[in-house]
């Protein structure tokens, strides 16, 4: 099994969907982490507040400086993550594609590093 | 000696990585067991003379280097425990196995989440069994950037955990229309390219029309490989016919028709017959008929325009393109005349397509409108990258002038 990262994506700046629309939304994804969950394949999901809600922490000459994120400026956010185990990339495919159905937006799919064995 | 090692290198290393790679996973593995193969062949083979089944042995081979290469690793890696167990059985590898293995490896080399030009790469290197330097020579990149965009690409697969698996039946025709994108992008690339040395061209085209067999061989129920290859063999018979004896491009109409590839076209039409024949049409399947409405006019003005029309249409509806639009204009120009043809092609935004300004520059002409002829005829050539079809651009141009 592998381990990946579904980001949702949206345009910075993007006005949020009317509320009816949105409950939709929220309504839907519930109702595919359920069917992640029924399989075994979820381990983790959230929303997550805008970019600008941010604070990046850095080592900086042996200081440590705080300031007002985001660390990158971008065109596109990550509205939430969803991390799930699959048996391989066209799994995991197959559980973005009825994530982007509900959520009506793109999803980025990114392995994460192999956890070498304890 | 060489010459043959090289023979055999050509033919069976992409079934030699497909079988490896079944056994152990991983695609980089596969091919250093199969490239340790060919080496010790050419080591051996000098001496002991080639053996009488010389993809058996290269198989067997690279079957005992990769056990090697895994002990070396001393690895504790599951996998690799699993891969030595696989690799020691020793039982002969059968045929259809050997199929099955190939079928999985274009699966795999033509997963869409790797990027066009990474999967056509792939396809070449793994199942054409082309060299990083003959891949690299053809598309015009230095020898380095295509390596760096294969093992890219190969490692991507190992990170991404893309299968070595035929998808099931509910994802096969999605999955199997990016295979066939793939070498029908290695064809035209050989047909039309825009860059590249004319004889690896020739070889590319060539290299399609055996993958386009080879797929047919492995899944001869799809009527859309059928139709891919017919529709290749089409257009290939006429690559004689293409250039005069100074090498310069000659539009269909103006071809010499008797030097179509009579062999050829007698498959193309064959095999057209028998995936027409399953009513299941597609695309490249429409493609080969309109191609072989073309080869049935023994001159250009015998072609059947309406028939062609026809089957314009029906592509239209299954594919709509403004490519295939404005193709389908040029047929009706053919029939209602080019005024008709032009209120369809100035619809359409295909600014930075050659032929675009090409067929207008030829409809405008047509009509007498010879300055705004003129001036397509220059977008057409300053869009142009193909030195060939630059210069017979610039012939008509001259001759518009001329008039």
């Amino acid at each position: 099994m592998k381990t990946y990262l579904l980001s949702v994506c949206y345009p910075a700046g993007a006005s949020q969907p009317p509320p009816d629309a949105l409950r939709k939304i929220m309504r839907d994804v519930h109702g595919v982490q359920q069917q992640m969950q029924a399989a075994g394949a979820w381990v983790f999901s959230g929303g997550l507040h805008p970019a600008n809600t941010a604070t990046v922490i850095r080592q900086q000459g042996g200081d440590v400086v705080t300031t007002d994120g985001p660390f990158i400026e971008s065109k596109e956010q990550i509205g939430g993550i969803t991390i799930l185990r699959a048996a391989d990339l066209d799994a995991a495919l197959e559980w973005a594609r009825q994530l982007a159905s509900a959520t009506t937006t793109p999803i980025e799919v990114r392995p994460f590093f192999e956890q070498p064995p304890a | 000696m060489s010459a043959e090692i090289a023979r055999v290198f050509r033919a069976e290393y992409g079934r030699a990585v497909a079988v490896l790679a079944r056994f152990l996973g991983d695609l980089s593995l596969a091919e250093e067991a199969v490239q340790d193969a060919f080496t010790t062949a050419l080591e051996r083979w000098p001496h002991d003379g080639v053996p009488p089944a010389p993809a058996g042995w290269i198989i067997t081979t690279a079957r005992h280097r990769a056990i090697d290469r895994l002990r070396r690793e001393a690895s504790r890696d599951r996998r690799h425990a699993d891969a030595m167990r696989l690799l020691a059985s020793d039982e002969p590898i059968e045929e259809h196995d050997v199929n099955d293995d190939q079928l999985r490896l274009i699966f795999t080399c033509c997963h869409p989440s790797l990027a066009p030009e990474a999967q056509l790469a792939l396809t070449l290197r793994l199942i054409g069994g082309l060299t990083t330097a003959e891949i690299a020579r053809a598309f015009l990149v230095p020898e380095s950037t295509m390596g760096q965009r294969l093992s890219r690409a190969k490692a991507k697969i190992r990170a991404a955990g893309i299968p070595y698996r035929v998808p099931d039946a509910a994802q096969r025709p999605a999955r199997l229309r990016f295979v066939l994108a793939v070498i029908y992008l290695v064809f035209n690339e050989g047909y039309s390219a825009t860059t590249g040395e004319a004889l690896m061209r020739a070889a590319l085209c060539d290299e399609a029309i055996r993958l386009g067999r080879l797929l047919l061989a492995l899944m001869p129920e799809e009527s859309e490989v059928a139709g891919l290859l017919s529709l290749m063999l089409f257009i290939d018979a006429r690559r004689a016919a293409r250039a005069d004896e100074h090498g310069a491009f000659v539009r269909l109409a103006d071809q010499d028709r008797s030097a179509w590839n009579g062999a050829r076209l007698a498959e193309a039409r064959a095999l057209l017959r028998a995936c027409l024949a399953r009513n299941a049409p597609g695309a490249y399947q429409i493609q080969a008929a309109i191609n072989a409405v073309h080869s049935d006019a023994t001159e250009a003005d015998a072609t059947d325009w309406p028939q062609i029309l026809a089957l314009y249409d029906r592509l239209m509806a299954i594919n709509p393109s403004p490519v295939v639009a404005l193709n389908r204009a040029v047929v009706v120009a053919e029939i209602d005349g080019p005024a008709r043809a032009l209120d369809i092609v100035d619809e359409l935004a295909l600014d930075g397509y050659h032929p675009f300004h090409a067929v207008r520059a030829d409809l405008l002409r047509r009509l007498g409108l010879d300055a705004d002829a003129s001036l397509a005829y220059q977008a057409a050539i300053s869009r142009c990258a193909n030195a060939r079809e630059r210069e017979f651009l610039e012939r008509r141009l001259h001759e518009l002038r001329a008039n």
